[in-house]
């Protein structure tokens, strides 16, 4: 443990009875009292977390937008100022180097935000790629913490966040207001003259927030959130509740969804390969190719009583092993089992009806669409 | 919460009260913490044989399964409907309302005092 790596909130999270877990090598909140109060309070109000174990590369200069053009699988030269875009990073073989979300923050400036546990594959690979492209790759996730504020109440709680304010520069913006703001979108704010860069993304399927700002006043803003969101519920939220919500939610966790063996077809993410686009990109030979007819494919599990489907568990029609599940859980919301799984295309439709060994005992489960939670609009 | 000094501990985390030939048994506030909130226990069926340190139940939080063990050669006599029906007693109050199952001990092993089971643990 000891070259573990402590968040810049650590010492709030201790002092808030915080358990903790080792992720990618951090000490991060697990839980700071229940796992589901802490996801109902996402679902129902508010909830906050600290994600600063998240890795946050810049990408600067001249091609910066051509680069990453080329080194991701989307088209990142087309993001209007302040807009964000979920994104993969392939390998030449069309597989998943990691997942990101990459915002334009700027003319000639990019910020592309990756899994803690990739960070340096990530780095290294974006790297590797600027050969012959005019730009600067720098990693600051050492200097960068992350905020994540998310649920029904989350625009209210940062809007009476005492301390924080939008920046001049987004009376510019067509959305110039919290409330205006689309999602996956971003603002320029400030919080006691440090710059924060506030975009309207998550990871819990609710509306929300995500804010980036230096990691040494991070203490402080957090402290400022609990504070305004006090009146409307707010709670600390660990990352167990971040994966039941992100799970219900159908988004996919690097390591279990998305893996150096999946193509991103295989994930139901064809789309995010901008196959479209001009000019070559690393990984576009290989997306080219269909999928093998036989290659896995993700799905959407439902089970009946209250035993859960967990990663790594196989699948079974009747002898046959038809798969294996990525993640499950108990849905906190929905009361019944929910699961992620890689099957055979035979056995992906929705409806059809796949055994789980949980333990040595064959459950049925069932295909189902995909998110197994969508929250109501207003 | 602090290990109650009138139960007896095993080192897989059950703690026993026993009395006479009997014994009930549950999970320490320690491993419930350690599992995190509790959604689903699995227990064996009145009248089922056990033999220590094998398992004879599941106790599954929304993160993990934990293995409940026979801290003791005997027989179930019991088993708490109540925590089948709301896990929850688990953490709430783990060595009161949240107990597991009860046996008749046949040979009941070497346990862990409430001291013991403290330093075992580092809590």
């Amino acid at each position: 443990m000891s070259d573990a790596r402590y968040s810049p909130l650590h010492d709030l999270h201790v002092q808030l009875g915080a358990s903790f877990t080792d992720f990618a090598g951090w000490q991060m909140p697990v839980r700071y009292d229940s796992d589901l109060a802490e996801h109902h309070a996402v679902r129902e109000r508010v909830g906050m977390f600290d994600i600063s174990h998240m890795a946050e590369i810049s990408v600067t200069g001249p091609q910066a937008g051509e680069f990453l053009d080329f080194a991701v699988a989307g088209k990142m030269s087309a993001l209007a100022l302040g807009q964000a875009k979920y994104t993969l990073l392939l390998t030449e073989a069309g597989t998943v180097i990691d997942d990101l979300i990459i915002y334009r923050l700027g003319e000639e400036h990019w910020l592309v935000v990756a899994n803690a546990g990739n960070r340096f594959a990530a780095l290294d690979a974006l790297t590797a790629r600027t050969q012959g492209f005019s730009v600067d790759v720098i990693d600051q996730s050492d200097e960068t913490a992350m905020i994540a504020v998310q649920g029904p109440r989350a625009r209210a709680v940062l809007e009476s966040t005492v301390g924080l304010q939008l920046a001049p520069a987004a009376a510019d913006r067509t959305e110039s207001t919290l409330a205006e703001l689309k999602y996956y979108s971003t603002l320029p704010a400030l919080f006691l003259s440090h710059p924060v860069l506030i975009a309207r993304t998550g990871y819990t399927g609710e509306d929300g927030f995500e804010l980036y700002i230096d990691a040494t006043v991070a203490a402080q803003l957090w402290t400022a959130i609990a504070e305004a969101g006090e009146a409307h519920g707010i709670v600390p939220c660990g990352l167990a509740c971040r994966d039941t919500l992100r799970l219900e939610a159908g988004m996919p966790l690097y390591g279990h969804e998305l893996t150096l063996d999946i193509r991103p077809a295989q994930a139901g993410l064809g789309k995010v390969v901008a196959l479209s686009k001009e000019g070559d990109f690393v990984g576009r030979r290989a997306s080219e190719v269909e999928l093998a007819v036989d290659a896995p494919v993700l799905v959407g599990l439902v089970g009946e009583g209250k035993r859960a489907a967990r990663a790594d568990y196989e699948l079974f029609a009747g002898d046959e092993s038809v798969g294996v599940v990525t993640s499950g859980a108990l849905s906190p919301t929905l009361g019944y089992p929910i699961a992620l799984a890689y099957v055979h295309p035979a056995h992906s439709a929705v409806g059809h009806v796949i055994d789980v060994d949980v333990r040595g005992t064959r459950i049925p489960f069932t295909v189902s669409p995909l998110p197994f939670y969508r929250r109501k609009k207003d | 919460m602090s290990n109650p000094a009138d139960l007896q501990y095993t080192e897989e985390h059950e703690w026993l009260r026993v009395e006479g030939d009997s014994a009930v048994v549950g999970i320490t506030a320690y491993a419930a913490e350690k599992l995190g909130d509790i959604v689903y226990v699995d227990l064996p069926k009145v009248g089922a044989t056990v033999k220590a340190g094998t398992v004879v139940g599941e106790i599954e939080s929304t993160k993990s399964v934990g293995e409940l063990y026979a801290p003791a050669d005997g027989t179930v006599t019991a088993v708490n409907d109540a925590v089948v029906s709301a896990p929850e007693l688990v953490n709430s109050d783990p060595f009161g309302e949240g107990w597991l199952i009860k046996i008749d001990v046949a040979t009941l092993p070497q346990l862990l005092n409430a001291d013991q089971y403290t330093a075992l643990t580092g809590e």
